[in-house]
Formats: C-alpha cells, sequence, structure tokens
C-alpha cells in the first residue's frame, strides 16, 4: 500500500489550480446576474491560462509518477495539455458570441466544458487503466450534456441521446477489455502491464481484452466503422458545442490511444497495429467518400474529422515513437485547424440563422474579403495544401508510415486525401465564384476578441505552417528522439 | 446464561444451528411485536394526557388492555380489496413493509454482547434496511389504484430519500468518531472516565439533533406525517387496507419507530452505559436496561411530537430535508473528521 | 455439497430468474420489482463470498435509492406496451446474437481464470484486516486520485442535471403556498370611504 505523499500534491499541482479554479467560477457564476455572463467567461480563461502556466513551469524534464503510477507527467504528457488548455479556450472564444445570441449562455456551459477539460488534462496523464477510465469518463460525461444544453432543439436531443447511448457503449468495450487485460496480467498499473506481457500464462485473453480496447478507443476516436455517432452529434450539438467537442477531445483521444496501446499494451503492438490500419483505411476511405455528398458544412466537417482520425492512426500503425510524435504533431495541427473552422460558422451565425449550411457561405468573398480569405486558409490547411500547417501534418504521418513499412497504407491515404481536396475546394468555389443569396453587407458581431482571435487563428496555419519545424522537433523530443 | 441450550442445539448439526438462529430471531421478534402494541397504548394515553383526557381506560386495569382488544379487533376484521387493485402486489406490499422493519432489528445491541448478529457492517445494514422499508410503502399506493394511495406513496417515496441523505451523513459522523460500523464497537468508542459528557451527542450535537428529525421524518411521522395525511389525501398510501393488511403497515411504522429510538441511544447516547460515574454503584453500573431507559425517552418524544406540532407542508418538508439538514451534515462531517484527527475528543477508555 | 453451496445456488437462482423476468413480464412495474429482487439477491451472493460491504453497499446505494426512483419514475409513465413489444420482436434475433457471443466469452473468461491453479490470496486476509477495513484503506492510499476523480464525475453529473432539467417556464398558475399564507387583509381588500348614493326623489 502506498502512503499518500505530499511530493504527488506538488506533481498534480496544475490540475489542482485548475480544480480550484473550476470550483471558485463555480462560485462566483452563482452569484452573478445573467447579463454579467463575461465575468465567468474572463475567469474561465483566466483559470485555462493560468493552469497552462503551471504546466509549463512545473514540467519536469523526467518522467515522473504520483499517487503510486496512477498520475503519469512526461512531455507528451505536458505537450498535450498545454494544447488542449490553448484549444479549449480558443473555443471558449469563439462559442460566446453565439450562445449568447440563441440565450444559451448559461453558467454551466463553461463549468461542463472546465470539466471535460479537467478530464482531458488527467486523461493524457494516465499511468493506470482506471485513472485513463475516469479521465474519460469526465470528459464523456460533461461532453453528453454540452450537446444537450440547447433544449428546444430536437436535433440536439437526438445527437445527445445518440451520443450518450453509443458513448456509453464504448465506455462498455473500454472496460470489458480493461478486465480482461487485468484478468491476465494480473494489474491495472499500466507500467507493470508492459512489464508484464511478455510472459502472460494465457496471451489469448490478452489479446481478446486487446480488441475490446481497440474497439473503445475507435469509438471515441470516431473510426470507421464505430464513426456512426459523430456527424450527428456535430450537426446537432450547438455550434459553440461542437467547436468545443471536435477539436481538444481529439488530442485527449490521442493521449488515451497512446497510454493504452503503447504504454501499457506496447508488447502486443503485432496484434493491434494491424487493426488501426484497417481502422485507418476505412476511415479515410468513407469519411472522404461521404463528405462529398454533404450539403451542410458540420456534416461536412464531421466527415472530414473521420478521414482525419484515419491519418492520426497512420502514426500509430508502425508502434514507433517517430510514428508517435508525428501523430502527436497531426492531433495538435488538426485540433488547432478544427477550432477555427468550427468557429468560423459561429463566427456567421446570428439569432435565428445558423450559417452552417454550405450555400450559407456564397458569396463571402464579395461581403467580406477578409473573412472568406481566412476561410480559405482554414480549407486548405485541412485540406493539406502546401506550405500549410495542414499539409506538414499529413506529410509527417505519412513519412512514418512509409518508413515502418507500410507504403501500402501511405499510397491509399494519398489518394483519398486527393478525393478529399474536392469538398474543401467547394466551399472555397462557393465563397469566391458564387453570387450571394441574400444580399447587402455582411453583419459581424460586434465581439472584438472572437473577430480578432479568429483572424489570428486562421493565419496563424499559415505560419505555423512555415515554422512547423521547431513544433515538430518539439514534438519528436517528446518521444525521446 | 443459554450457552447450554445453545450447545445442545449445535450438536444437531445444520439443523440445530438453523433451530438456534430461529429462536434467537424469535427472541427478538416476539418482544418487538408486543411493545409495539403496549407502545400504541402508551401512545393514546399520552396524548391523551396532554390533550387534558383519559386516554383508553375501559379494558382492563387502567385500559391495558386495550392494545390486545384492538389487535383482536384488527384480525378479525375482513381483508377487502379494491376490485381494480394488483392482487399480488396488493398483498405482498404489507409484508416488503414489514421484513426489513424487523429485520434490522438483528444487529441492535442491548447490552455488551447481546446482539443477534455482530455484524462488521452493522451501521450500514441498518441503513440498508431502514431505506428498504419505503418499497412496501410504494408498492402499497400503486397497487391500491388509488388517487389518494398513490399521492400518499410518491410523497412517502421522494420524502424517505430526500432524508436517508441527511441521515447517512449523520451516522458517517458517528463512524468517523469511532472508527467502527460495529455497532457494538461504536457504544464501546463511547465509553470514558467522564460519563455522560463521553457520549457522542456532545461533539455530534447538531448530527443527533438531525438524526433524530430525519428519522422521525424517515418514519413518515408527525410532524412529518405528509404521507397519511388525513386531512388532505385520507391517509395516503394504506387508505384502502382493512383488517390484518392494515395491522401489518401499523406494526412496521411502529417497529420503525422504536427502532429509531433505539439506535439514537445506542449511537448518541453510549447504549448500555451508565450517565453515572462507576461509583455511584448500582447506578453506576452499565446494563441493558440503560439501553431500554434511553430509547423510551427517545420514543417519547415521537409522542410529544405528535401532540405538540401541526402537520409540516411538502415543500417546507422538502426545504428542511435538502436545504438545510445536509449542508449542515456535510459541514459537520468535516467537524468531525478535525476532532478525530487533532485528537479533540478521547475515544473508548 | 456443504451448506453454502446450497445457498449460493438458491441465490444464484433466484437472481437469474428475477433477471429473466425483467425483460420478459409484461408490467413494468414489476420489471423494476424483479430487478430490485436481482440486485438483493446478488447481495446475497456477495455476502457468501465475503464481501460484506459491496454487499451492503449494493443494497443501499441501488435498492434503497436508485431504483426507489427508478420505480417512482415507472410508476409515473402511461407506457404502451404493444409498439414496445412489436420493437422488441423485431430486434430480437440480433439481441439473442450479441447474448450468445458475451455469453460464450464469459464461458472464455470463466474457462481461462479456472485453468489457474491458485486462487489469488485474498489481500484483505493477508494484512490481517476485515473486509471493510482493508477496502477503506486500499480506497484512500493506493486509490486515492480514482476516488477523487469519481467524485469529480459526480460534480459533474449534479451540475449537467441543472441546465437540462431546469426551466422557468412562463404561463404556469402554480401555487406558491409560502406566500399564500403570508398574504394581509390589505393585499386583497381595499376599504373605500365614499359617500352614501341617493337615488332620486329618495330620502336621505
Amino acid at each position: 500500500m502506498t502512503e499518500f505523499n505530499t511530493r504527488d500534491l506538488v506533481t498534480i499541482l496544475p490540475e489542482l489550480v485548475f480544480l480550484g479554479s473550476i470550483g471558485a467560477i463555480l462560485i462566483v457564476d452563482l452569484f452573478i446576474k445573467p447579463s454579467q455572463r463575461i465575468v465567468t467567461h474572463v475567469l474561465s480563461i483566466l483559470a485555462l491560462a493560468v493552469t497552462a502556466g503551471f504546466v509549463w513551469s512545473a514540467a519536469p524534464a523526467e518522467r515522473v509518477t504520483a499517487f503510486g503510477g496512477m498520475f503519469v507527467v512526461d512531455m507528451i504528457a505536458t505537450t498535450l495539455k498545454l494544447a488542449v488548455l490553448l484549444t479549449t479556450a480558443l473555443a471558449l472564444v469563439y462559442g460566446r458570441h453565439y450562445m449568447q445570441e440563441r440565450k444559451l449562455l448559461v453558467g454551466e456551459f463553461y463549468l461542463l466544458i472546465l470539466f471535460a477539460t479537467l478530464g482531458m488534462l488527467l486523461l493524457v496523464s494516465a499511468g493506470n487503466l482506471v485513472t485513463a477510465y475516469l479521465g474519460l469518463e469526465l470528459l464523456a460525461l460533461s461532453s453528453y450534456a454540452l450537446v444537450a444544453l440547447n433544449r428546444d432543439s430536437a436535433i440536439a436531443a437526438e445527437a445527445a441521446i445518440k451520443y450518450f447511448v453509443l458513448g456509453a457503449l464504448a465506455s462498455g468495450m473500454l472496460l470489458y477489455g480493461m478486465s480482461m487485460v487485468y484478468g491476465a496480467t494480473g494489474t491495472l498499473d499500466l507500467a507493470r502491464i508492459v512489464a508484464a506481457t511478455p510472459d502472460v500464462q494465457h496471451p489469448n485473453l490478452l489479446a481478446v481484452g486487446v480488441v475490446f480496447i481497440v474497439v473503445g478507443v475507435a469509438f471515441k476516436l470516431g473510426a470507421v466503422p464505430f464513426h456512426m455517432w459523430l456527424p450527428d452529434v456535430y450537426h446537432g450539438a450547438p455550434t459553440a458545442v461542437t467547436t468545443f467537442i471536435g477539436s481538444a477531445p481529439k488530442l485527449a483521444a490521442f493521449g488515451l490511444a497512446y497510454r493504452l496501446l503503447e504504454d501499457g499494451l506496447g508488447g502486443m503492438s503485432p496484434h493491434w497495429s494491424q487493426m488501426l490500419a484497417i481502422l485507418a483505411v476505412l476511415s479515410l476511405a468513407v469519411g472522404n467518400l461521404f463528405a462529398i455528398a454533404q450539403t451542410n458544412l458540420k456534416r461536412m466537417l464531421a466527415y472530414s474529422t473521420i478521414s482525419h482520425v484515419g491519418f492520426l492512426l497512420l502514426g500509430f500503425v508502425g508502434a514507433t515513437p517517430a510514428g508517435y510524435a508525428a501523430a502527436m504533431f497531426y492531433a495538435v495541427a488538426y485540433a488547432l485547424t478544427a477550432v477555427v473552422a468550427f468557429g468560423m460558422i459561429a463566427l456567421l451565425a446570428r439569432a435565428g440563422f445558423e450559417a452552417d449550411e454550405i450555400d450559407d457561405f456564397k458569396g463571402l468573398n464579395q461581403r467580406s474579403p477578409w473573412y472568406a480569405a481566412v476561410m480559405a486558409t482554414i480549407m486548405f490547411s485541412l485540406a493539406g495544401v502546401p506550405p500549410l500547417f495542414g499539409f506538414f501534418a499529413k506529410l509527417l504521418v505519412l513519412k512514418s508510415a512509409v518508413d515502418a513499412g507500410y507504403l501500402w497504407l501511405a499510397i491509399v491515404a494519398i489518394v483519398f486525401a486527393i478525393v478529399g481536396l474536392f469538398y474543401y475546394l467547394r466551399v472555397v468555389k462557393v465563397m469566391y465564384f458564387d453570387d450571394a443569396i441574400e444580399g447587402g453587407t455582411l453583419v459581424l458581431p460586434a465581439d472584438r476578441p472572437l473577430r480578432w482571435v479568429l483572424s489570428v487563428n486562421g493565419i496563424a496555419l499559415l505560419g505555423l505552417g512555415f515554422a512547423s519545424g521547431p513544433l515538430f522537433a518539439w514534438c519528436n523530443r517528446a518521444f525521446g528522439l | 446464561m443459554f450457552d447450554p441450550l445453545r450447545d445442545i442445539l449445535l450438536g444437531y448439526g445444520n439443523t440445530g444451528l438453523t433451530v438456534w438462529v430461529l429462536l434467537k430471531i424469535l427472541a427478538i421478534a416476539v418482544p418487538v411485536i408486543i411493545t409495539v402494541a403496549m407502545f400504541v397504548y402508551w401512545e393514546r394515553k399520552v396524548i391523551g394526557w396532554m390533550h387534558a383526557r383519559m386516554g383508553p381506560n375501559q379494558i382492563g386495569p387502567l385500559g391495558l388492555l386495550q392494545a390486545f382488544a384492538d389487535v383482536f379487533k384488527l384480525l378479525f376484521k375482513e381483508v377487502l380489496r379494491p376490485d381494480a387493485a394488483n392482487k399480488t402486489m396488493f398483498f405482498l406490499a404489507p409484508l416488503i413493509a414489514l421484513v426489513p422493519a424487523l429485520a434490522a432489528w438483528a444487529v441492535v445491541p442491548f447490552d455488551a454482547g447481546v446482539v443477534l448478529s455482530n455484524l462488521n457492517v452493522g451501521l450500514l445494514f441498518l441503513l440498508a434496511m431502514t431505506s428498504m422499508g419505503v418499497y412496501g410503502i410504494i408498492l402499497a399506493g400503486w397497487a391500491s389504484n388509488s388517487r389518494y394511495a398513490m399521492l400518499g406513496a410518491m410523497r412517502a417515496a421522494a420524502q424517505t430519500v430526500s432524508y436517508e441523505i441527511a441521515m447517512g451523513f449523520a451516522l458517517v459522523s458517528v463512524l468517523i468518531l469511532s472508527g467502527s460500523l460495529n455497532l457494538s464497537e461504536i457504544v464501546l468508542a463511547q465509553k470514558g472516565s467522564k460519563g455522560l459528557l463521553d457520549w457522542f451527542w456532545l461533539p455530534l450535537l447538531p448530527m443527533f439533533v438531525i438524526y433524530f428529525v430525519s428519522g422521525v421524518a424517515e418514519t413518515n411521522r408527525a410532524p412529518f406525517d405528509v404521507a397519511e395525511g388525513e386531512s388532505e389525501i385520507v391517509a395516503g398510501f394504506h387508505v384502502e387496507y382493512s383488517g390484518s393488511a392494515f395491522a401489518i403497515f401499523f406494526l412496521a411504522e411502529y417497529a420503525n419507530m422504536i427502532l429509531i429510538a433505539f439506535l439514537a441511544s445506542v449511537l448518541f447516547l453510549g447504549g448500555w452505559l451508565s450517565p453515572f460515574p462507576e461509583s455511584w454503584g448500582f447506578l453506576g453500573a452499565p446494563g441493558w436496561w440503560w439501553t431500554f431507559a434511553k430509547a423510551f425517552f427517545f420514543s417519547f418524544f415521537y409522542l410529544w411530537f405528535r401532540a405538540s406540532f401541526p402537520r409540516y407542508r411538502y415543500d417546507q418538508i422538502m426545504r428542511l430535508g435538502w436545504k438545510v439538514f445536509i449542508p449542515i451534515t456535510i459541514v459537520w462531517v468535516a467537524v468531525a473528521a478535525c476532532m478525530k484527527y487533532f485528537g479533540w475528543v478521547t475515544i473508548g477508555a | 455439497m456443504t451448506f453454502e453451496l446450497v445457498c449460493f445456488y438458491v441465490f444464484a437462482a433466484v437472481a437469474a430468474a428475477a433477471a429473466l423476468a425483467v425483460i420478459s413480464v409484461r408490467n413494468p412495474v414489476v420489471a423494476a420489482l424483479s430487478l430490485v429482487l436481482t440486485f438483493f439477491s446478488m447481495a446475497c451472493v456477495w455476502l457468501l463470498a465475503d464481501a460484506e460491504f459491496l454487499a451492503v453497499a449494493l443494497v443501499l446505494v441501488y435498492v434503497g435509492a436508485v431504483m426507489v426512483l427508478f420505480l417512482f419514475v415507472v410508476m409515473m409513465l402511461d407506457i404502451e406496451l404493444v409498439p414496445l413489444r412489436e420493437t422488441a420482436s423485431r430486434f430480437l434475433p440480433i439481441g439473442v446474437a450479441v447474448a450468445a457471443v458475451m455469453l460464450v466469452e464469459m464461458l472464455m473468461l470463466i474457462g481461462v481464470r479456472s485453468l489457474k491453479v491458485e486462487p489469488i490470496a485474498d489481500p484483505a486476509a493477508t494484512a490481517g484486516l476485515s473486509n471493510i477495513e482493508w477496502l477503506a484503506r486500499s480506497l484512500f492510499t493506493d486509490y486515492l486520485l480514482p476516488f477523487e476523480v469519481a467524485a469529480l464525475i459526480l460534480t459533474v453529473g449534479l451540475i449537467a442535471a441543472v441546465p437540462l432539467t431546469l426551466r422557468h417556464r412562463v404561463g404556469v398558475k402554480k401555487q406558491n403556498p409560502s406566500r399564500q399564507v403570508q398574504v394581509r387583509r390589505e393585499d386583497r381588500l381595499r376599504i373605500i370611504k365614499m359617500a352614501a348614493e341617493t337615488k332620486q326623489g329618495e330620502s336621505p
């Protein structure tokens, strides 16, 4: 039995600070008027920033564990946490105007997002199957409630129910797999599982456990054939919520996949890399082909997410540190692009108008050349056009797949990336070459931080494309390369 | 003193063991049932005095046989069942109410070592059993197929579930101080040189009050008897019951009341310990009579409340439970933890 | 066959039969009650396995609180049973297939576990503690972090329940008894001083 150690508290200090701030925000929000919700907004972003400061300054050079191995802090965790905190803050900035217009800007919106973020921080630091599962549940439960936040919307309710039922199913799969892994190895500690793998008495049992864990992780990532919930949830949820759940949780899902598959089941990589390769091919195919048929931008981005998950999995199939580094880079790049893509929809939306149809973007160039340019940058980055951020991310995972001997997989991925180019460019086409359905100038929200941050975020996709070298070096360093 | 009997019975193997356990159960259940009968007489008498009336005085000396007359009356009355009632559930409900009410007595210690089952998780067992009593009430309300009964059942369910939380927290503070879930050990943890002042009622005074008030609410007694609410819903969940089926509900309710009184004495007032210094001879010696005296004292409170307070309004009951009791208990659990950690109270002699 | 084994088979059989009743009986209230019986029988099985804390906690939490609320809701619902059964029969083949697969897997799991000659020693017994004391110690030392995170998950459930259920509806004629009883004469009755009216020709 491990006795309680105050050093453990220092290791988990960023999370404790974050939890303390959430508690404070919970109390403060109770006493302010609905018209003063800006206070909650600012405090939430402040909490994220302060936590990021603690994560950064407390980042250990070496891998540190606390609570008897339950909690792990290493450079991977630090990187993912910083990215998660940044993406969440962006999502909050982009979402405020949208929620306010629809009278949905309640304190719970912020609290649930902050709790979900806390779940992600715990998840990427998990050193034990139990912490991984609980972190995931904290994230998932908050997300279900966020999707259902708009009670008067039938599609939001439908999306929330689908999300909840399938999410619960996925959690069940994950738990079932974990129980088998526990049965085979006799421990829940990820480091001990990996140590016990070579001389397990019943390797078949462990293999069955791995199958279930992969299914559970695929569900959470949204990889085909476990993607059914994704388009409906992205479409049904309020755009501000989609902005959040479409971006930061992908980083956490990467963390979950890495912690479970590599930290815990690294010894079983021959088993799971086969499965991930199949999942990757299916995701690339289904995601890109179905996206073409969509007329709703949120649904299209959802299918595009599925195809991006396919790319993310390319980094995993080789089970090499270089592959993981590329996948992490991809996850960060995707999260920063997706958040601004959904943010654009939230920017153009106003009361009674969702702006989530592709047709709603017709002639955007005539009405607002600046935001048309930003949107075009986002679309090019998602498509992977050089020299944007998304291009380097795709390039790195493809390279890692080729290095790992999966040349055929890389070729499949490139073919589907070219297919995918079509629907991204269609958005650019309607913005620049079609006439606007409704005339007149565009009414943009007066929310200045939203417009500025969104513009910076969009332009950063270009800047980060040029500066991707140091970022990738950082990712490599996280995996000891 | 029953050891020879036990040894003889155990000599017969499993059959003997079963008989021994059954005997022990009967030794508790039968006195409980008789106590209930006499307690009803006492209640009528006390409330009569408080109302400046005589109370029952016709049957037997001082009306003492009134209780038995009531029992016989109820047993010989016809048991009616509404046509549209769900037959099985209608007759199952009283039994479901009675079983946990009696089962809970298994872990109550009357004196050092005098307990049917010295369970390690006695306190949790008690909570589990008291929380199950509500099934009888909801089933009765639903199976009767009557609006008044249904309303009573709904009120009872909501009220019981709400007050269970406050009650549970009060018990948690007791278990924090005593460090045990075993009721006998909880009594022993209250033993000390200061007698009365060492018992848990003092460090846990708010919890003590809350525990007893929640106990009154859990048993649906006045002033929290909205589940029956004669003036609004004409007796609530048992409006359709008559004769022996009604008698069983009655029995369960009173058994629960007396149980709460016993528990209050065991958990907060040192059970069989004497309030006086040991040097006082007979008065200072611990014994089962102290448990009974304290329990009698508390059961008297039930009657006193009933004669004194008007019925609470339903929304007031809910507010008291959720907005007053639960916050106080949560705070006091933390206080109790501090008391234990910093050694502000002495535990055990 | 020992007495305990007989008890185990009795409780297990009751649990299985009650579980079957949960999904097969017509009346939803009876189904909910069967679920209660399932929980109760399972608690008894756990008691036999010396997991007394888990057993009592199951009764306390699920039987005592969760199922009461379930029953509460089920009794209020007016469920149309016929369409429910139609959809049930449509999904029956898939359900049976899934159940069969899970059964095979469970049997596999049990088979594999029983292959192990040595059962894992009871950690509570090795530490010389009672079951519940050992559980408490391990929960507050080894599993402190998961324990606290589980508390956070419950907090999220609490917070999420607020926006999903709390709604200030307009136009509802709700009574507020506390304001009703606080009403004073001045709120309802207005006494106006006025000159007496007289008709033409009438003497004042």
